[in-house]
């Protein structure tokens, strides 16, 4: 057995592939972006040839071919973040109705925090609502082990089925035992049947099978091994109770080991929140008054447990988010949970609360012989050499003066939004950046309005914005930030890469273009593959297939569409300014790609007898690299210089020049 | 049980550090759980990566249904970490109340100036003087069991660069006996998760971080 360290990412696509998945496919978006990533490595690692892995268009693609290959009798793996789901959710809601033949899970990762996301929804509720099966692991090990039984519960009922972890559940890592068989789901084939073709009267018919399947996998829930009711042998005082789903059962456990006196208290581990196993609650429940839930984000189990006290009409008291008794919003942890388990049951005889105050170095008493001094807060920025900083630079430079709106995207390219750029006026989600500037030209038409979406999230969202554009005539001008992958979430590729994942990729395993000293301000510092390694990275290798930015433009109706170079900045910004005095829709292509996907160039260096301090490059560019030295000239780190020669280009007194060596150390 | 918690800023290759840990851990025989940022929070914004290691197998393996010893939460918690490594004064200040009361720390000397700051205040105060001496009060006081401070670029510019950084802390802070494990089960964890060509820039690394302990009051000295 070799034991591994392993991302609970890892874990749910090692167990994927024990499940026999014939089909995977996903859309990036952290935290789950490494699970088609793993599935990729292992796919061309063990030639795997049966198993076709892909990235789609976006995640409502992934979830109607999940379900086409559901339909032909294969195991379907279908992968996105939790707001993935809102793209996915017009299939998912009719799929239950349906019903599928393969089993078809999809994995769903909520983002608790937010630490890299639009919104706090939560995924089990989403399962409620489209009435969809939903297992929330409390750990990787747990992540691995689910969705193999996620497969067999997708089959034997016939319903698609949600995996759920969390970030810390993606993002954590374990010691695992990653040796596996793969050994493919026998494809039984299509086969015709009235039942696949939605129509309202087999809506009606589907509703009630789907409720009473409901029912029966309620009751399987009950004798799940992912739910667990621990301490029921406890001696008095046996009336408090406490509930936990998905991480917090985790930290939960651990708060217990920090607090003396546990075996008074009654758990129930919660690990299949849709549909509720209530039989089992109310065995918990049983000589029970008072029960504390802890869960993030909704209030889902505490809900089910209010309803079920009400219905058995129990005297039980329900503790937490709605009571004020657990955390509202953001993550919890061990010490918010034992803090908060001792601030209700404390007159148990637990040990006092952790002094904790996580955020804050100041204060706490810790150390009287000083104050901790104020910090510099460290806002997430564009890499050094980033090629939208180029982009918004010249945007804003050639409309300097006029009155612009800049609505934007999800993306690294959100970044904009900071100081000094501060380019981007508004982010909803993916391909609102097309769509929003339309409104606010129809409502405010004295404006220039200019959208800013990436290349993935072209065409993900922004194709139908563009349509939209087009046909209703409305006078915007399109911007699209082609990098060549999808960045932020990890450099995936996509369809204008036209590299693709598994064995259909052509062979070109040294993903690490980059390659020598490069590293990228992504986590890249002598960085190392590990054997389950999740690189996904793109390259300019394989372009077949690939789909042509621009002719996509100019096929949907555009009249005018350049292409620039935002390196270049005279060109680019004479381009903005030829796009807005266009009439009608006109769009502007960026193209350069990100740090993550191109090697670096020549670094520059700023010759000090040159520089005259007057800091333009600094203050308005706000790449990571440039720096103030003692003397007040510019200077430049060479770790992070990419050479993209932007700060060059508008040095008033050209101080700053190519350096000698491109590819050398990163010696400064 | 050991609790290690690694801060830095995005680049700076705090997950290669706690990956090698983590295998490190592994290979010993011993249970590990990590946790890591990852995604947008790491261009340039703080990081931390949370390793906990503990002396069992099976480490809350098969489990979950049941109460066990072994801790399940992949996050280090308040005031519990053993060993805080941080890669950058004010980064270290800020994971400080990670650290239990006579924690190990240790540092890197050099600030990284956040890139926000540098465009809009010229004028920079940020030197990590002031961190610094905030991390020797908490050492006197007695709040840290022991602080050692690392001149990383010096060290850096000996291996010729900068990407080792994370590997020389490392190094460092196995030899003041703050970690438990081997330098062998770093060695092997190196090669097991290092690229062939970076992998003996990152043993020297490695040995040369281990033989900075015995620099380190010149190197205190050297501050500022
Ligand atoms: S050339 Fe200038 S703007 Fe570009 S990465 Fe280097 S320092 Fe930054
Ligand atoms: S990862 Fe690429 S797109 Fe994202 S900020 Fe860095 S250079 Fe820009």
């Amino acid at each position: 057995m070799s034991r591994e360290l392993c991302m609970g990412n890892q874990a749910l696509a090692l167990g994927a592939l024990k499940a026999g998945i014939n089909v995977a496919a996903g859309y990036p978006g952290t935290p789950s972006s490494e699970i088609l990533e793993t599935l990729d490595v292992q796919v061309k690692a063990r030639g795997l040839t049966a198993l076709h892995v892909e990235w789609s268009t976006n995640e409502k693609a992934a979830l109607e071919l999940g379900f086409g290959a559901s339909l032909a009798g294969a195991r379907a793996l279908v992968t996105m973040k939790q707001v993935g789901l809102n793209v996915a959710s017009d299939a998912l809601m009719t799929l239950p109705y349906l019903g599928v033949k393969g089993g078809l899970v999809l994995v769903v990762a909520d983002d608790p925090g937010p630490i890299s996301s639009q919104t706090e929804q939560d995924t089990r509720q989403f399962a409620g609502f489209a009435k969809v099966p939903v297992l929330d692991p409390s750990t990787p090990e747990e992540a691995h082990r689910m969705i193999q039984s996620a497969f067999d519960l997708s089959e034997w009922h016939a319903t698609p089925v949600i995996v759920r972890p969390s970030t810390r559940i993606c993002h954590g890592a374990v010691g695992l035992d990653t040796s596996y068989d793969y050994v493919p789901h026998a494809v039984s084939g299509f086969e015709r049947d009235p039942r696949w073709v939605i129509f309202p009267r087999r809506t009606y018919e589907g509703h009630l099978e789907l409720l009473s399947r409901l029912s029966a996998i309620a009751a399987d829930f009950s004798a799940s091994p992912y739910n667990a009711l621990i301490n029921t042998h406890a001696t008095a005082p046996a009336h408090q109770g406490i509930v936990a789903g998905g991480i917090s059962y985790a930290y939960l456990h651990d708060a217990l080991l920090q607090l003396d006196d546990l075996a008074s208290l009654r758990l129930f581990k919660c690990g299949t929140p849709f549909p509720f196993p209530q039989t089992l609650a109310l065995q918990f429940l049983e000589g029970l008054r008072e029960i504390l839930v802890f869960e993030e984000l909704e209030p889902v189990l505490e809900r089910e447990f209010l309803q079920l006290i009400g219905r058995h009409q129990l005297k039980v008291k329900v503790f937490g988010k709605l009571s004020g008794h657990a955390n509202l919003a953001g993550e919890n942890s061990v010490s918010l949970i034992a803090r908060q388990v001792e601030a209700l049951y404390g007159d148990n005889g637990f040990a006092p609360p952790l002094d904790v105050t996580p955020q804050t170095s100041t204060g706490s008493g810790s150390n009287p012989a000083a104050v901790a001094p104020d910090l510099p807060a460290r806002a997430p920025v564009l890499c050094a050499g980033c090629p939208h900083r180029a982009s918004f630079y010249a945007v804003k430079q050639a409309l300097k003066g006029r009155p612009a709106v800049f609505s934007g995207d999800i993306g690294c390219y959100t970044l904009g939004n900071a100081l000094p750029l501060d380019m981007v006026d508004s982010c909803v989600c993916m391909g609102a950046g097309f769509t929003v500037p339309q409104g606010m030209q129809w409502a405010q038409p004295d404006v220039l309005h200019l959208g800013f979406v990436g290349d993935s999230t072209f065409f993900a969202s922004g194709l139908t914005g563009v349509v939209n554009a087009v046909y209703n005539q409305a006078q915007v001008t399109l911007c699209v930030l082609d990098n060549a992958t999808t960045a932020m979430t990890g450099s995936q590729p996509h369809p204008g890469t036209g590299i693709r994942l598994g064995t259909h990729r052509a062979a070109q395993e040294s993903t690490d273009v980059a390659g020598g000293e490069s590293g990228t301000n992504a986590e890249g510092a002598a960085d190392g593959e590990d054997a389950m390694g999740a690189g996904g990275a793109t390259s300019a290798a394989d372009t077949k297939g690939a789909l042509d930015i621009p002719a996509v433009l100019r096929a949907l109706g555009v009249r005018h569409v350049a292409q620039v170079d935002p390196f270049d900045l005279k060109a680019a910004q004479e381009a903005v300014r030829e796009a807005v005095s266009h009439s009608g829709v006109s769009a502007v292509v960026f193209k350069a790609p990100c740090i993550t996907v191109a090697p670096p160039q020549t670094r520059r260096g700023v010759d000090p007898g040159l520089c005259s301090a007057c800091h333009k490059c600094i203050r308005e560019i706000g790449c990571p690299a440039l720096i103030v030295t003692s003397e007040k000239k510019a200077r430049i780190d060479q770790a992070l210089c990419y050479g993209c020669t932007l700060c060059a280009q508008l040095c008033p007194t050209h101080a700053i020049q190519p350096l000698q060596a491109a590819k050398g150390g990163g010696a400064a | 049980m050991s609790e290690i918690v690694i801060a830095g800023v995005g680049g700076q290759g705090t997950v290669l550090a706690s990956k090698l840990l983590a295998k490190a851990a592994l290979l010993e025989g011993h249970a590990v759980r990590t946790a890591e940022t990852i995604g947008m929070a790491q261009r340039g914004g703080t990081v931390l990566g949370h390793v906990r290691i503990a002396r069992e197998n099976n480490y809350g393996g098969a489990r979950t249904g049941s109460h066990s010893d072994l801790p399940l939460s992949p996050l280090v918690s308040a005031q519990s970490a053993d060993l805080l490594i941080g890669f950058e004064p004010g980064e270290t200040v800020r994971a400080l109340p990670f650290v239990r009361n006579g924690g190990a720390v240790v540092t890197a000397m050099q600030t990284l100036v956040p890139a926000g700051a540098a465009a809009s205040s010229i004028v920079q105060g940020y030197n990590g003087a002031a961190e610094l001496a905030y991390l020797q009060g908490c050492q006197t006081t007695g709040r840290l069991g022991s602080l050692m401070v690392v001149d990383g670029v010096a060290a850096c510019s000996r291996l010729g660069s900068f990407k080792a950084l994370n590997v020389l802390l490392l190094g460092a802070a196995l030899a003041t006996g703050s970690i438990e494990l081997s330098e062998q089960a770093l060695l092997a964890a190196i090669d097991a998760l290092v690229k062939p060509q970076f992998r003996e820039l990152n043993k020297q690394a490695l040995a040369q971080g281990m033989s900075l302990l015995a620099a380190q009051g010149d190197l205190e000295e050297t501050r500022s």
